[in-house]
């Protein structure tokens, strides 16, 4: 026989403690977990702060005021021919870059001319081009300066540099102001003179690969998989592929790409048309998926009417499901576009890592991509490019967060709630 | 005419057989026959897909086999008598002619490209000539018979749905397609490495070192366990040390404890980690990160703490994995019935008592789903370990030293002057292959264990 | 008189389940018919074999024949989109197009191209509309997204959307049972018009609907066809003890 229990004493001192410790320990955990949130959004704060901190900076150069007396200089060549098209070959001809490097040593010593950027002749041939009447008199441009003043500059350069800054700013030939080549020009293998345009644009021509292709065939195979697919074996393996293939790591499609679009192909490397065609084959499941999910929201009943006034099932699909769903399928393709927006490790694997100087103008011409650019500054050693990676990470963050943008204003706009 | 000239030409027939069909169709409209099977527009569209295919078809074909054609054509020639054996420079050669021919150069570096360019523009010419004549007359002949078949009694848009669903048969078959296509060049590609090396060395040997293969034992220096040791150790160990605690609480205080606002807008702010490119992760993990866990590393009397550590990598990429971890997570708690909890609480639980003993118990299985395709995520991450771990493999357990992984070897091995089939280059096929294995595993075992726990509450 | 559907031994299968078990019934020119007996016993499903909407289901298998003016519908030669112009359908909830009212009328004209001058489909959709009873509630808003009208509005609308095409029968699929009963009432003053003109067949689970609207009544039970005969008669002296049950509400 057991004693029959005693009622519990809600008032007792021991239960007190007890609740009290009970308590203490929800109020920890729920401040660990708010912790982690805090921590999580705080790491994206820190990586997006310390982008813009080290980046704003390479948006900006610094200049040098250089008195020049082109007159003097005695290039051979008239008014006439640094207007119109043929300006820069007749400029680069005239021997304008020595006279360029010659204005400086008489400015500022013997190694005035290590003082600019390997870019300056070319900020002085356009002041030319903008005002022909610099060709006879005398003036002073302010033009950038080499990598090492710049860094030490804007930052903390080499102890030799930091000095020559010094001494220049006493002289009061300092100034700094927005670089106009960054976003103009291609790669360089000065830090002064490169630019993002050529990878950016290597950017655009791939997605428009990769949009061309991956968008008309993921919608098509949702369509066919959500709409008119029989439940059969083939149907199975497709579900099963799109499904597993929106999972492989991205670096094996740039196995795939290397073995099948350069290996079998022989299509030409490093070329937008091929970086295009690998990350599509990446971007169509995310498309097939996201379309799917699209498709499956236009409730049955409108499928039930269009059939009860006669619509054939091409008619059903193309006249009243598709439309339906579009808002939703372009909102999973944009973030589907965004993502391989930023891939890097399959653009690698097909070769779109060359140093490259011009920016592409064809499909096939040799070109890089945004994210690889950033890798392949990443890499360099002159400090100089460390403001210009972050740079160019800046541009290619505002853009994803164009697009991103971009998809959430159509799910707002368009989406239909049933 | 360009190929791209004729398939605009093309593109205008099909068009004319459009229009034409759709008048023709609009006459058999007669006052009093109130049904058809089509309407004009599809026998326009019958008419159009038939010239416009066959013609099409016949280009794409053409534009691979005609080349080879033209150089025939061009060897054929008694000037061509002059051209070195096969080889590089005789490639060479007809490459510049062929440049010289079609106007994308001016100048050329061997004479002979000179001599043999107008036989080039010459057999370029015919054969272009040939493909114009023989895609205009398919277009206009099958257009024609396609014409011919537009009567009121024929089903032209049943023909034209057919032609419809096949088009999309075919985009659905693109996945299959791809999958082959990966599996196929990896498996092909690697049996070719294993015929080098033993696939034992590859798997069980501890020995890795590509950049001094010795001829006579590949293997001794192709083998992969401290690779697979190192992907572990940073994507499975590192990466979810920082990945779960912190994607695990965020998810539980979100939906657990938030305000509905406060969590409408810290989700998206969270999910925005994911679409960081990775990249950016890497030149942060490389630029920032790793210097100071170097620091920390001296400062704890670590003697050979790296500056390319296991730990930045692995740190980094469980800070770009904490929203996929919180979502999976968040998805999981979601499903667990409302009674449950509120069973708990009606007992005089406190909330976070409810959350570990009844809560979490019941999402586990869809947690541990998530962690899995997580880990599967991470070891498949290329860039960050690319930009901020060491190329050296070591077999170490010292988050501090520096460790490589199977996606960074696989960038090293194939970047650089290498020749295709070298056992290096191959090496990184093989790489895949266990990486694509690995992950597909990985993703089956999870997606099996998050839909059975879906449908035990369903 | 032939009649204008002749369904023969027709029984349905989904997967190894029958739905439908060996039911014969006419439907005549100018009469309306009206389906009742309780859920689950099949007589939408029997509603859905006439113009086979049943197609959309994978698993569904019909044996038997229908015939549609002697043809059987179900025959390998017969146009599955004619076939559902011919035998329009109205659903149990309103489902207009999420487009505008005119548009949700003018579709089906345009995909058979019934009418192919603007103001010929206009024309069209102004009659649709009037059969319909709705026109002039809806005349000066043609615009207007369908899915803004009221639950009975959109069940007009989906009527009239079913009559553009000018079919030969409407089925109507417990078109009232979404609905308040003042536009219930507009709805059955409709078929009441209807009537003549289409051959009508409902289904209900509302016993005083269908001996208020119908000539002819068949009671489903269990997927047979229990008793099938004149409204009046089916009413007032069923021949089967398991109408009698269900009429006076012994099940249902």
């Amino acid at each position: 026989m057991t004693e029959p229990r005693q009622p519990t004493d809600w008032t007792a001192a021991e239960v007190h403690r007890r609740t009290r410790r009970r308590y203490a320990a929800e109020r920890r955990f729920r401040l660990t977990g708010l912790a982690a949130v805090w921590l999580s959004a705080g790491f994206l704060a820190f990586l997006l702060a310390s982008m813009l901190w080290q980046g704003t900076s390479g948006f900006r150069e610094t200049r040098i005021a250089l008195p020049i007396d082109v007159a003097q200089a005695n290039l051979a060549v008239t008014p006439a021919q640094v207007k119109g098209r043929g300006a820069d070959l007749a400029l680069a001809g005239a021997g304008l870059e020595a006279a360029v490097d010659r204005a400086a040593t008489r400015a500022y010593g013997s190694n005035g001319a290590a003082l600019l950027s390997d870019g300056a002749w070319l900020a002085v041939r356009d002041a030319i081009k903008r005002d022909p009447t610099l060709l006879d008199r005398r003036a002073t441009l302010a033009v950038p300066v080499a990598s090492a003043i710049d860094v030490a500059a804007k930052h903390d350069g080499n102890p030799d540099a930091e000095a020559q800054v010094a001494r220049l700013q006493a002289r009061g030939v300092l100034s700094t102001g927005w670089s106009r080549g960054f976003l103009t020009t291609a790669d360089a293998t000065d830090p002064t003179r490169v630019g993002i345009w050529g990878a950016l644009k290597g950017s655009l021509l791939t997605m428009a690969v990769t949009i061309g292709l991956a968008f008309p065939i993921g919608v098509l195979a949702a369509l066919y998989l959500e709409e008119y697919a029989p439940r059969n074996r083939w149907t199975d393996l497709i579900e099963v592929s799109i499904n597993n293939l929106a999972a492989v790591p991205s670096i094996i499609f740039g196995l795939l790409g290397l073995a099948v679009f350069l290996g079998t192909f022989h299509l030409p490397r490093s070329a937008p048309l091929v970086g295009g065609l690998t990350l599509a084959l990446m971007t169509m499941p995310v498309i097939v998926i996201a379309g799917r999910n699209a498709i499956k929201a236009v409730p049955p009943s409108v499928r039930d009417a269009a059939l009860a006034v006669g619509a054939s099932p091409v008619q059903v699909v193309f006249d009243h499901v598709l439309p339906l769903a579009l808002p939703g399928i372009l909102t999973g393709t944009i973030i589907g576009m965004a993502r391989a927006l930023g891939e890097t490790a399959p653009l690698l694997m097909i070769g779109m890592r060359a140093f490259i100087a011009a920016p592409p103008s064809r499909l096939t011409d040799p070109a890089t991509v945004l994210p690889v650019q950033i890798f392949l500054w990443s890499d360099e050693v002159d400090r100089g490019f460390v403001e210009k990676t972050s740079a160019a990470i800046i541009v290619l963050l505002v853009v994803l967060l164009a697009m991103n943008g971009l998809a959430i204003y159509f799910r707002n706009r368009f989406e239909t709630r049933w | 005419m360009s190929n791209l000239a004729i398939v605009f030409v093309v593109f205008g027939l099909a068009l004319i057989g459009w229009l034409a069909a759709r008048m023709r169709a609009a006459t058999f409209r007669k006052p009093g026959v109130a049904r058809f099977t089509a309407l004009p527009v599809h026998y326009g569209y019958f008419v159009g897909i038939c010239a416009l295919v066959p013609p099409l078809i016949f280009l794409a074909v053409w534009s691979l086999t005609a080349p080879a054609l033209v150089t025939d054509a061009v060897i054929a020639t008694p000037a061509a008598a002059a051209l070195p054996p096969p080889g590089f420079e005789r490639a060479s050669i007809l490459s510049e002619a062929r440049a010289l021919a079609a106007g994308r150069s001016h100048g050329a570096f061997h004479d002979l490209s000179a001599t043999l360019a107008p036989a080039y523009a010459a057999a370029q010419a015919r054969y272009d000539g040939i493909a114009t004549a023989v895609a205009l007359l398919l277009a206009c002949v099958c257009g024609a018979l396609a014409f011919t078949r537009v009567r009121p009694a024929f089903a032209a848009r049943t023909q034209v749905e057919r032609v419809v669903m096949l088009l999309l048969l075919a985009a659905s078959l693109i996945a299959i397609l791809t999958t082959v296509g990966i599996v196929a060049s990896l498996l092909y590609e690697s049996a070719r490495f294993f015929g080098i090396v033993p696939i034992g060395d590859f798997l069980f040997g501890t020995h890795w070192s590509p950049q001094v293969i010795s001829p006579s034992d590949p293997g001794a220096s192709l083998g992969a366990v401290p690779l697979f040791w190192g992907t572990f150790f940073i994507g499975a160990v590192i990466a979810m040390a920082v990945a779960i605690p912190f994607g695990l609480m965020s998810a539980i205080y979100l939906t657990q404890y938030a305000h509905p606002a406060t969590r409408r807008w810290m989700k998206p702010v969270l999910e925005m980690l994911a679409g960081v490119p990775t990249v950016v992760y890497g030149y942060f993990a490389a630029l920032t990160v790793a210097p100071a866990v170097r620091q920390l590393g001296v400062a704890l009397g670590i003697a050979n703490a790296s500056s390319e550590s296991a730990l930045a990598a692995g740190a980094v990429m469980g800070i770009m994995i904490i929203p996929f971890v919180s979502s999976m997570a968040d998805d999981s708690i979601a499903a667990v019935p409302a009674s449950m909890r509120d069973g708990s609480l009606a007992m005089g639980a406190t909330q976070s008592e409810t959350i570990r003993r009844v809560i979490l118990p019941a999402a586990l299985p869809g947690v541990v789903g998530g962690i899995l395709l997580a880990v599967s995520r991470a070891i498949g991450e290329t860039m960050i370990v690319v930009m901020a771990a060491s190329g050296v493999a070591t077999l170490t357990a010292n988050p501090f030293a520096s460790t490589t992984t199977v996606t960074k070897q696989i960038v090293d091995l194939l970047t650089g002057e290498a020749e295709f089939d070298s056992a290096k280059t191959l090496a990184a096929f093989a790489l895949g292959l266990t990486l694509f294995v690995i992950t597909l595993a990985l993703n089956i075992v999870a997606l099996t264990v998050v839909k059975r726990y879906r449908e035990a509450y369903d | 008189m032939t009649p204008k559907i002749s369904a023969r031994d027709v029984s349905v299968f989904y997967g190894a389940k029958q739905a439908i078990d060996h039911v014969s019934i006419d439907v005549d020119q100018d009469n309306v018919l009206a389906f009742i007996g309780p859920s689950g016993c099949g007589k939408s499903t029997f509603l859905r074999t006439l113009n086979r909407m049943n197609d959309t289901v994978a698993s569904a298998r019909v044996s038997g024949e229908i015939l549609l003016d002697g043809e059987d519908i179900y025959a390998s030669g017969m146009d599955v989109v004619q076939l559902r112009a011919r035998v329009g359908m109205v659903f149990q909830k309103p489902n207009p197009f999420p487009k505008s009212i005119y548009e949700n009328v003018a579709y089906g004209p345009r995909i058979h191209g019934l009418a192919t001058a603007r103001a010929d489909l206009d024309a069209l959709v102004e009659q649709s509309l009037r059969r319909a009873g709705l026109w002039d509630e809806v005349k000066d808003r043609l615009t207007d997204s369908g899915t803004a009208l009221s639950g009975g509005q959109q069940q007009r609308l989906c009527i009239a959307r079913a009559i553009a095409v000018d079919p030969e029968v409407i089925l109507m699929d417990e078109p009232c049972s979404a609905l308040d009963p003042i536009a219930t009432a507009k709805i059955e003053e409709l078929i009441h018009e209807l009537k003549g003109r289409y051959a009508i067949v409902i289904v209900t689970h509302n016993m005083q609907q269908a001996a208020r609207v119908s000539q002819q009544t068949a009671f489903f039970h269990l997927g047979q066809l229990v008793e099938f005969g004149r409204t009046g008669d089916i009413f007032t002296n069923p021949r089967e003890e398991r109408t009698r049950d269900y009429i006076t509400g012994r099940y249902g």
